[in-house]
């Protein structure tokens, strides 16, 4: 099924080929591949291009061709259009992934069409100019791996990050350049006249590294926190530090005469450069932030305006000729958190795909152009320079993290052994980054088209031999990895659900884990294990830390992160979040877990539908196999209303995809899904407490507790929350929908109270806790044929509930208490009957 | 004791022995004691609440109370002490301490047992090797106190779910009329495995000395 699918994909994309192949053959007569094309269009007199479908001017053409016309956009279409499929193509069939980078794929594909347009005598695309890549790529890209960035252990982690990406760069680039110097002053190898502002250009431009392959690696062995923040932050910040640098010996290297003013000269402008992006990007973002608090009538902007602040903190910092790279990325890491908080579920659902999607394009693209370039371009190949361009990438590379590990360890709680340096050394992959600095050197630098060789060489050798190799090596090694290894994992699973799985996944969060995998029959399925025990027990050893830090006089970043959340709840939040309350993350938690009881409510009852009772959502069926259908059920159940509210954003974000994949069928396990028997049980809390509420006393609403309307909205599509962060976006627009997932907790207990009640109101709450507690699983009919219809019921409501209206009648709790049964159409949607 | 031991290396050096600190941490920390104490030689639970950093700890008490606890501190016995020397208050703190890089499977497995031991003796108040249920409500009520707009029946269930989390995963489905009465250690254990605790427990203690300014930003 998947390499029929691949076929027909890896048609499509040759018909792509082939489709817009000829179409620059069509026009190879007419001055078309001039390589600017794009400032020549203008001048383009109209005669030339309407000449060519019909020469018989004097006539209202009936069918006319105007290619000229629609050229740059429809190739740069048609390109994006082919870097998607190749994308499409290799997910497919997801065993070359695992193997095999996405990057070396991609390079291996541009190379291919690159052979294809060399045949044809094809110039390559003129698409990517300096402006193309420093106004839309790169800020695509670091925009994106700046909002994504995890920002619990990047902040944990802040110091190391900085210095591997400061000074490791500054370290690789001063070092490769010099010793590439002396190369040069051998005469055998002719390349006497690089000089050494040109070569330390050089060496800037290969001392960047490129995140992606490795972090996908790094994810799929569950390496762990550290080691993957670290190479994270440092690819991010190293950019910048490349940038930085490029432009600095850039601007030297034409200078040709360098004086030591000019060397202290470039040390402060690099300050100046670092620390005004930063400061640019802090108060960008916190303008979005607060911008957003007026958004919320009218959301449909919303997402704009995070993109239009981002790409104007870049555009100003780029204006004023600062880091714009460390503009956006602290843009993106400021707003990120309080932006999250104020818009809607699907502006911030809109954010994240946009971000990634543009993202990922880019660099798509990127490396996709890399294999083209590598075969149209002509190079200057110079096998000394070439050569000994690797071996000091790859010594200065694995030098500089011996050297400055041994300096940052002392620092650091948990060092880096040898095996860590190791993983840090050898994922120094090059890649898009380089590539596009180097493919856009200015034409005054003498040997650029040896630059060019060199680069791409690096970049193809490090990312297809280093690429391929870290994953078996890594694994050879045994490098750390985070305390959950796959074995037990499985265990767990066979535990709850009864069928072992290979896991190709996972994610460990403070408190619980994340699991993809692809089950037997063959579905994605996320399993979430939260656990309230360890989210408390982190927090109370948070606090301890940080208590005994204060308490005998040393601070380290549990007494900075102290120190910053109180500031941030007393000042910041105030301004800049709507309706501002400060929230502890266990609260975030129980208010999920709160949304996901209502999930299971609906779990079980595609159990009652489809025939065999789904082993997910009931202890009792614990022994059966899933079934396909039963999921597929279940998803069609859930996707109609608040089903994907569930999804979370693993703290390793995928470079490469979405933190949650929204194709992924996504099953919930919970540690209480057994305990609702055991807690049925009125003797669970001993004589102590009369009342056992698994969550809320009986006729309370979860808003009445807990901050009103800031629960993650179930109704809304695609709600995504981070973990994190603990945050829970504000929903109070939507209370109708926000309520459908909160189970009254008192229902619990009411099962044994009420089982011989016979009211209307009552009787579908009690057929559907009876179902809930395992004991009649296999339901009415009654039930069966009620349940969809207040689906469709409370779907249909939401479309013209008046919200205004909706939220008075929530809020206030009192009511709540005193007329429960009135309420509980509003406290029940999933009960109600159709109206 | 604490005062008279100071300009004593041997003594510090057998302390490092014990606690792993190695001699300028020693050095640092007893220049803090000093401090808390005001030189009077112990350390009682009124020094510890002056500290104006600690103030706004939601969990202040127990952390105070811990250094106190005779269980963490090796001792016969149960309860509290009333002040504690500076060897106790080192013996308190080695428990933050990173482990070191190369250690076993087992030096790590006992490394986290130590540090799990401490969080549990911290919601264990009665000492009766249980965490109850009020002891571990009292725990959430704490922890979240900071917290205005959360009131107490929240942290109740909070607590009340986590409880039950416990209940499910060490011992399994239970009769109705089964009670189930705290949570041991070796639960606590079992609940908290996928928390990595031995690498995020832990205080950089620094060799430099640091309480100069310390005690400027305290004052």
């Amino acid at each position: 099924m998947d390499y029929i699918f691949y076929l027909a994909i890896f048609k499509v994309l040759m018909l792509c080929d082939i489709l817009f192949t000829p179409g620059y053959g069509e026009n190879l007569d007419i001055p078309l591949k001039h390589p600017d094309t794009s400032s020549d269009l203008s001048t383009w007199s109209p005669n030339e291009h309407g000449a060519h479908p019909d020469p018989d001017k004097s006539r209202l053409p009936i069918f006319s061709v105007n290619y000229p016309r629609i050229q740059i956009p429809f190739e740069i279409t048609l390109w994006v259009l082919l870097a998607s499929f190749a994308k499409i193509g290799f997910h497919v069939y997801h065993k070359i992934t695992v193997w095999v980078p996405e990057s070396c794929l991609l390079i291996s594909i541009g190379l291919i069409v690159g052979g294809i347009m060399h045949s044809v005598h094809e110039e390559p695309p003129a698409v990517l100019t300096s402006n193309v890549f420093f106004l839309y790529m790169l800020p695509s890209i670091v925009f994106d791996s700046g909002y994504f960035m995890p920002t619990r252990p990047f902040f944990e982690n802040f110091g190391t990050v900085l210095w591997f990406a400061v000074v490791g760069t500054l370290w690789n680039s001063i070092g490769i350049g010099i010793s590439l110097y002396a190369i040069c002053q051998i005469e055998v190898f002719g390349v006497q006249d690089i000089n050494l502002q040109e070569n330390l250009l050089y060496a800037s431009i290969i001392s960047a590294v490129e995140p992606v392959a490795v972090l996908t690696v790094f994810e799929d062995i569950s390496i762990h926190e550290q080691l993957y923040i670290v190479v994270f932050g440092e690819c991010l910040f190293n950019d910048a530090v490349t940038v930085v640098l490029y432009n600095l010996f850039n601007h030297v290297a034409e200078l040709r005469v360098v004086e030591a003013g000019d060397v202290f000269l470039g040390i402060a402008s690099f300050f100046v450069v670092g620390l005004g992006g930063l400061l640019f990007g802090l108060l960008f973002g916190f303008v979005a932030s607060f911008t957003t608090r007026f958004t919320g009538k009218v959301k449909e902007i919303e997402p704009l305006i995070i993109f239009l602040y981002s790409y104007l903190s870049y555009l100003i910092a780029e204006l004023f000729a600062i880091s714009s790279i460390m503009a956006i990325v602290t843009c993106a890491l400021t707003m990120k958190y309080y932006v999250e908080e104020n818009v809607s579920q699907r502006s911030c659902t809109t954010i994240r795909h946009v971000i990634k999607m543009v993202g990922s394009v880019s660099e798509t693209l990127i490396f996709f152009f890399l294999g083209v370039v590598t075969i149209t371009t002509e190079h200057e190949w110079n096998w000394a320079y070439i050569l000994f361009s690797i071996l000091f990438a790859l010594l200065w590379r694995g030098l500089g993290i011996l050297v400055l590990t041994q300096i940052i360890n002392p620092f650091r709680t948990i060092p880096f052994n040898y095996k860590d340096q190791f993983g840090l050394a050898y994922g120094g992959l090059r890649g898009a980054v380089s590539f596009a600095l180097a493919f856009t050197l200015p034409d005054s630098i003498g040997p650029k088209k040896l630059f060019i060789t060199g680069t791409i060489v690096i970049i193809i050798f490090t990312v297809f031999i280093q690429g391929i190799t870290i994953r078996p090596l890594l694994k050879l090694m045994n490098v750390r990895k985070t305390n959950r290894n796959l074995e037990t994992i499985n265990v767990e699973i066979h535990k709850r659900v009864g069928f072992t799985v290979d896991i190709i996944y996972v994610s460990i969060l403070n408190y619980g884990l994340i699991l993809t995998f692809f089950s037997n029959a063959g579905l994605k399925i996320i399993i979430i294990i939260l656990n309230y025990n360890n989210c408390l027990v982190f927090q109370l050893m948070e606090h301890t830390v940080a208590g005994i830090e204060d308490l005998c006089g040393q601070w380290s970043h549990y007494y900075w992160k102290d120190k910053f959340m109180k500031f941030n709840n007393q000042i910041i939040r105030k301004i800049l979040i709507r309706d501002n309350r400060p929230e502890s993350s266990i609260v975030a938690l129980y208010k999920k877990l709160e949304l996901q009881n209502a999930m299971e409510i609906l779990d079980s009852m595609s159990g009652d539908i489809s025939s065999p009772p789904s082993p997910i959502s009931s202890h009792a069926s614990k022994s059966k196999k899933i079934l396909a259908s039963d999921v597929k059920n279940m998803h069609e159940l859930l996707s109609k209303n608040m089903y994907k509210s569930r999804q979370r954003t693993m703290s390793h974000t995928n470079k490469h995809s979405l933190p949650n994949d929204v194709t992924a069928k996504e099953i919930l396990i919970r540690r209480h899904t057994s305990l609702r028997r055991s807690l049925r049980a009125e003797s669970f809390h001993g004589p102590k407490t009369s009342q056992k509420f698994f969550s809320l006393p009986t006729g309370q609403s979860l808003n009445s507790r807990l901050t009103p309307g800031r629960f993650a909205s179930a109704g809304d599509d695609d709600a995504e929350s981070e973990m994190d962060y603990a945050s829970i976006r504000s929903t109070f627009r939507h209370p109708q929908r926000s309520m459908i997932p909160l189970r009254r907790p008192g229902n619990l207990k009411k099962v044994h109270s009420s089982v011989n009640v016979v009211d209307e109101e009552n009787e579908k709450q009690r057929i559907y806790r009876s179902s809930r507690s395992g004991s009649s699983f296999t339901g009415s009919a009654h039930q069966i044929t009620h349940q969809p219809h207040s689906f469709s019921g409370n779907i249909s409501n939401k479309g013209h509930g008046s919200d205004s209206k909706e939220q008075k009648s929530f809020s206030p709790p009192n009511a709540l208490k005193h007329e429960p049964q009135n309420n509980s159409d509003v406290q029940y949607p999933l009960l109600r009957r159709p109206q | 004791m604490g005062a008279s031991q100071s300009g004593q290396p041997h003594e510090f050096q057998h302390l490092s022995d014990k606690t792993g600190f190695s001699i300028e941490q020693i050095k640092n920390l007893h220049n803090r004691f000093e401090y808390l104490t005001q030189d009077e030689g112990t350390l009682r639970r009124e020094h510890l609440e002056n500290i104006e950093n600690l103030a706004l700890n939601p969990i202040r008490k127990k952390i105070i109370e811990a250094f106190f606890d005779k269980r963490n501190l090796g001792q016969e016995g149960e309860g509290y002490l009333d002040e504690i020397g500076f060897e106790e208050f080192l013996t308190i703190l080695a428990f933050f301490t990173p482990s070191k890089q190369r250690t076993g499977e087992d030096d790590k497995q006992k490394t986290r047992k130590e540090k799990l031991r401490f969080l549990f003796n911290m919601h264990d108040t009665d000492n009766d090797g249980f965490i109850t249920l009020d002891e571990y409500r009292h725990v959430v009520e704490k922890l979240l106190s900071s917290n205005e707009t959360i009131e107490i029946e929240t942290a109740k269930a909070i607590a009340d779910a986590a409880m039950l989390e416990v209940a499910s995963v060490t011992v399994g489905r239970m009769g109705p009329d089964e009670f189930y009465e705290g949570v041991t250690f070796e639960h606590f254990m079992q609940i908290l495995k996928g928390l990595e605790i031995e690498t995020t427990m832990n205080i950089n203690f620094w060799n430099l000395d640091s309480t100069a300014f310390q005690c400027g930003k305290s004052k």
